[in-house]
């Protein structure tokens, strides 16, 4: 059992990388990745939320929403099929546990809070968040999973945002033709980064 | 901004476009890409929901207490892609199980919310709704770019035509591989920013 859930975690991280993989984030993910330090910041508000969203939305889902799940209230809801208001349901429950996580980090943080700036309402329209959600629901995991996926598809995705950031730190140094410069440039080096990805995926968990 | 509504619909498809300046809904862009069929598809979904929820934020937009505005905004554009989602389920099944998760996540494109709380909050109904089909024909153009690119290289197809026969079926063409992973789509539009800001020397910035 205790490898089923190491074999999620590592394929969440690393073979399934939301942002290298699906190139789901990628809004903020090329904005906050100018350099390290915000962009650590950033990535532990995705990680926090997407543990918690995950789970959060997975019982939803799974006591809610499914099909036949609303028999606890009577018998005539056993057919009731839900699934079509989920979207409003899961953006819903991200935008409060981001605006949760604003307030806190405000009365808490300064210095995150002021650096993350426009940033941190944004994670709300982060795809990634979202994108780990309907993931969850495709893939109809269990509460357990649930959990295990969401903390390992945020840290997957903090890992590839520090990356880049380091990577954009030593690029500063070097010598881009004019129009490449910035954007770009970026795009590029992302995307050879994500050819790197694939190489994990070949490994079987 | 301009005021012109020609301004309004052009300026976001070169001068002002959403993915290539302002780094915005660049998540879908990577992943539809890689056949026309399915690039086409979504293009029209967003610019359904980019005119519309545009439209409908700007006729609300003196009703909107600003505290709960993202809500607001947020619940409009969900409903929006809930119809469509549900459309393209009734209609064109086989091209919403390749979109898969990608239809849902239009809610969280960044093109959407940020039109929304960037003009439509502070602009007439008709100008919003030019606004909106603008940055949707200018990701549309973006998309189309890649997405012409990808299959034609990739596969050797357009909309799963034939155009160049490949050599696994005796033909000439050896399909470039490169093209249908995920990320030639960055090489792409890393490539065509360059294209892009070449032509228009001021959009290029100081990293």
């Amino acid at each position: 059992m205790a490898e089923h859930y190491l074999g999620l975690f590592m394929k969440s991280v690393f073979v399934e990388n939301l942002a290298l993989a699906f190139f789901l984030g990628m809004c903020t993910f090329l904005a906050v990745s100018k350099n390290v330090k915000t962009a650590t910041g950033l990535g532990i508000a995705v990680i926090v939320i997407q543990t918690i969203t995950v789970p959060a939305n997975n019982l939803i889902y799974q006591h809610l929403l499914k099909e036949g799940t609303l028999d606890w209230i009577s018998s005539d809801f056993s057919t009731v099929d839900l699934t079509f208001v989920g979207l409003i349901s899961y953006i819903g429950v991200i935008a409060a546990m981001v605006q949760i996580l604003e307030m806190t980090l405000d009365r808490f943080f300064p210095p995150l809070y002021n650096a993350l700036g426009i940033f941190l309402p944004l994670i709300t329209v982060n795809c990634a968040i979202l994108g780990g959600t309907l993931f969850m629901v495709e893939r109809d995991y269990n509460f357990p999973e649930s959990v295990v996926f969401g903390f390992g598809s945020g840290l997957g995705w903090a890992l590839a945002i520090m990356a880049l950031a380091g990577i954009r730190e030593k690029l500063k140094y070097s010598d881009v033709p004019h129009g490449l410069r910035g954007l770009g440039i970026t795009f590029i080096t992302v995307g050879l980064m994500a050819l790197a990805f694939m190489a994990f995926g070949g490994i079987q968990l | 901004m301009a005021s012109k509504p020609k301004d309004v619909l052009f300026d976001p498809v070169f001068k002002n476009n959403p993915i290539a300046l302002q780094i915005l809904g660049i998540c879908s862009a990577l992943a539809v890409t890689s056949k026309m069929e399915t690039t086409v598809v979504m293009c029209i979904a967003v610019i359904f929901v980019v005119a519309f929820s545009n439209a409908a934020v700007a006729l609300i937009r003196h009703q909107i207490p600003s505290s709960i505005r993202i809500i607001v905004q947020m619940t409009i554009i969900a409903s929006l892609v809930i119809l469509v989602d549900q459309f393209l389920r009734a209609y064109l099944f086989d091209i919403s199980k390749q979109l898969s998760v990608f239809v849902g996540l239009i809610i969280t494109n960044c093109i959407v919310m940020g039109r929304a709380e960037g003009f439509a909050m502070k602009n007439n109904v008709k100008d919003s709704f030019l606004d909106g089909i603008g940055n949707g024909l200018g990701y549309s153009f973006i998309l189309l770019a890649v997405g012409f690119v990808r299959e034609l290289f990739g596969s050797g197809k357009l909309f799963g035509y034939e155009i160049a026969k490949v050599t696994t079926d005796g033909g000439w063409y050896v399909p470039n591989g490169l093209m249908l992973l995920p990320p030639s789509a960055f090489f792409l539009i890393g490539l065509l920013i360059w294209i892009i800001r070449t032509a228009y020397p001021d959009q290029v910035e100081e990293a």
